[in-house]
């Protein structure tokens, strides 16, 4: 039987342009039962399953998409959770467009499947449904100590979990998720996925304790004296400043704090949450990744009247998703492109007025690929500005490594691990964004199932 | 949740309270602090620790109410509890034998001075303590800072008790009279740390100073502690908050101090309001 390729993707709805604008929202509606069986229905099932070996956790996706097709959402579930614990969360938040539906076989000749979209669709199902916590059989007995509550962590904790083991997350901030809680806005990931899973995990016996700095409350020599093993899986989660005069300003904040005073403070409810934000009519956001895109919508929805990216390189190198740059310029958001801060620029009293750029053109490629960025000598752009969010990444936090001086680490910070993901120190193990520097959250899952096995393996059977 | 053990009003708007907080305890240290959150709808604000139990597991906290989350943590009683409490945070003061230290403490800055002055009397420091408030009702823990000092001085602003005028009027006066000094450590108002580090500057004094900027997370997430120090830019949160007094930028800290006025003159506003409905 031949069948006939749909070369265009069913699209996927949105909230209207309004309400993104002044609320924060879920912007993508996700897709309805028919919407998804007539998007499965496009996979070819190709046999060689390209997709599968793009994804990092290689969750089988034409079989799970076959039954989507079919109509058998608790089948197609039960497939993809037997890779992913999150299906609500990396469909919505994963870089699809880089990993499996870069590699679909569709995508050679027309829109490749809406894998993210699909997975999307099969996690909201779970949620609708409720997660059931299956029923644990196995007797690992050991206890592991987990450091941060973000991707990594909780991947770690619910495999020790399942495997029988007493899992304890201590969790920094007074919410657990990590990123996905503080750093993600709603409009992107909305708080209730987030907490539902969070849910899940502690429904699984896992005890999750905030306002529980390790580093500070504990060492991790200290944890090792109670605990089997330690897992550390704090993140990237110190933001990175351009070193430019005036970046001390009123009014220049790093996206990490206005994302934490929106995302974790709710500062975007003040007065009616005591956490205030300030932001003027003309925003200017520093860089060109997901981070910095959802500052600049953050800004829009907070009442900005003009919000500008600058970024030094060219919208074709931005490390940002193309979803995301299209929302963000949907939304109103303004691009400068090739322009580099040098000075933010600051009235009498302190506040940020003007940013100073410097023209760049691109020159040769450089490690990561994309064209370096050169300044072009003389030229200036001066950028009228009531606030300035700078987001040019983020690096590891440095407690745990000033506190724990035989772990060892790369001069960036970064925890030096072995394959399997073992420290330097027995039974401390690592993943992550503190190991790889800052990256996405699927890699942190899946290092994390990686690292929880190796964990078991070595508590039980010895190394 | 953590429960309020005990509570002390030293003055109608400072006030003390001993917090059920055993790990904090077990582990803090003189020179540290705690972030608090009131409640579910409060900031995160940072307080010095003043004094741990380990034997009781708590510790004790002085503030002054300036702002909405201060005001309704001065609201709670004996009994009540706060929601969340996260340290011990920051890196302790280094205490050894310098010889002889001075600590300067201004307004309800001298409830952080006291653990450390007390840590370097058990160090066999010759500590003299400095401690100043508007007037002599807001003067606070004038016995305890006493109880370690070897020598004790007493200023307010009005002149109500002790010396009228400034904490660093007497810094200037040990100097001036030739007292040799090992190390002032100073904690304050902004403005006075300032004025401690211009008096020291000439004579090459070792000063430290404990800062309190602006912080949310208070684990080096967030950056709105940032200062400059000696040039550079550090997080008083993982880098401090203790600083060499000579080479912070106090003029940006002051103005970074002043970026949320406005909104703290209306939640403040709005909380009075609350509070005035809540008890009619």
């Amino acid at each position: 039987m031949k069948r006939e390729i749909i070369k265009e993707a069913v699209p996927v709805r949105k909230i209207s342009l309004e309400e993104r604008r002044t609320t924060f929202k879920e912007v993508v509606i996700g897709y309805s039962e028919e919407e998804a069986i007539a998007e499965a229905k496009r996979c070819l099932q190709c046999p060689n399953k390209p997709c599968v070996e793009a994804c990092p956790l290689h969750i089988d996706i034409p079989e799970f998409i076959k039954l989507i097709a079919k109509g058998k959402f608790e089948e197609a579930l039960a497939k993809v959770k037997e890779k992913n614990e999150f299906p609500a969360i990396t469909g919505r938040v994963c870089p699809q467009e880089l990993l499996c539906q870069k590699a679909c076989t569709l995508g050679k000749i027309g829109e490749p499947v809406s894998i993210g979209k699909l997975e999307r669709f099969i996690g909201d199902y779970e949620l609708k449904r409720g997660l059931r916590v299956p029923p644990i059989k196995a007797k690992g007995g050991k206890k592991i100590a987990v450091v941060g509550s973000g991707p990594a962590g909780l991947m770690v904790a619910i495999e020790l979990a399942k495997l029988g083991h007493k899992v304890t997350i201590f969790e920094a901030l007074h919410k657990p998720g990590g990123v996905l809680t503080y750093g993600v806005p709603n409009f992107r990931l909305p708080k209730d996925v987030v907490e539902a899973y969070i849910n899940y995990v502690k429904e699984l016996g896992v005890e999750i304790r905030v306002d529980s700095v390790i580093g500070r409350l504990y060492t991790i020599d200290e944890l090792l004296e109670t605990y089997d093993a330690v897992f550390i899986g704090t993140g990237a989660g110190t933001p990175k400043f351009l070193g430019i005069p005036g970046e001390n300003l009123n009014g220049v904040y790093s996206a990490n704090e206005f994302l934490i005073r929106v995302n974790l403070m709710r500062a975007n409810e003040f007065p009616e949450y005591d956490t205030p934000i300030k932001v003027g009519k003309r925003v200017a956001v520093i860089g060109g990744g997901n981070v910095a895109m959802d500052a600049a919508r953050v800004a829009l929805r907070l009442g900005a009247e003009e919000v500008t990216v600058i970024y030094r390189r060219t919208e074709k190198e931005m490390p940002a998703r193309r979803e995301e740059i299209e929302n963000a310029k949907e939304e109103g958001v303004k691009f400068v492109f090739l322009a580099q801060p040098v000075e933010f620029i600051g009235d009498e009293s302190g506040w940020i007025r003007k940013v100073k750029c410097v023209r760049m053109r691109l020159g040769e490629p450089d490690e990561t690929g994309r064209r370096r960025p050169i300044p072009i000598p003389g030229s200036e752009l001066l950028i009228d500005v009531d606030t300035v969010v700078i987001a040019i990444g983020a690096r590891v936090n440095p407690l745990i490594q000033r506190t724990c001086p035989n772990l060892k680490v790369r001069r960036n910070g970064t925890i030096v691990t072995d394959e399997h993901g073992r420290t330097s120190i027995k039974r401390v193990y690592a993943a992550g964004d503190v190991v790889t520097g800052a990256a996405t959250v699927i890699e942190a899952l899946a290092t994390g199932r990686e690292v929880a096995k190796t964990i078991h393996k070595d508590l039980t059977e010895g190394t | 949740m953590f429960k309020i053990a005990r509570k002390r009003i030293w003055a109608p708007t400072i006030k003390e309270i001993e917090v059920e907080v055993p790990e904090i305890a077990r582990k803090a240290k003189p020179g540290q602090f705690v972030i608090v959150r009131v409640d579910e709808r409060g900031e995160r604000i940072p307080l010095t620790i003043v004094d741990y139990d380990n034997s009781k597991g708590t510790i004790t906290l002085v503030f002054q109410e300036v702002g909405t989350s201060t005001r309704k943590l001065g609201m709670l009683n004996e009994g009540d509890y706060i929601t969340d409490v996260v340290g011990p945070l920051g890196n302790p003061t280094e205490v050894r034998k310098y010889g002889t230290v001075v600590c300067v403490g201004g307004g309800v800055g001298i409830s952080a001075i006291y653990p450390v002055a007390r840590a370097f009397k058990e160090h066999r420091n010759y500590v003299i303590s400095i401690i100043g408030a508007r007037t002599k009702d807001l003067l606070i823990l004038e016995d305890e800072v006493r109880s370690v000092s070897d020598e004790l001085y007493v200023t307010t602003d009005d002149g109500s008790k002790g010396r009228k005028g400034f904490t660093t009027d007497v810094l200037k006066d040990l100097i001036k009279e030739g007292r040799h000094i090992d190390l002032v450590y100073a904690v304050g108002p902004t403005i006075m740390m300032k004025v401690v580090a211009d008096v020291t500057r000439p004579y090459k004094i070792k000063t430290i100073v404990s800062l309190n900027p602006i912080m949310v997370d208070g684990s080096g997430m967030c950056g709105a502690c940032r200062v400059r120090v000696g040039g550079q830019v550090k997080f008083a949160c993982v880098d401090g908050p203790e600083f060499d007094a000579h080479l912070v930028d106090f003029d940006e800290l002051l103005a970074r101090l002043r970026m949320y006025k406005e909104e703290e003159k209306l939640s403040l506003e709005l909380c009075e309001k609350r509070l005035k409905i809540h008890e009619t």
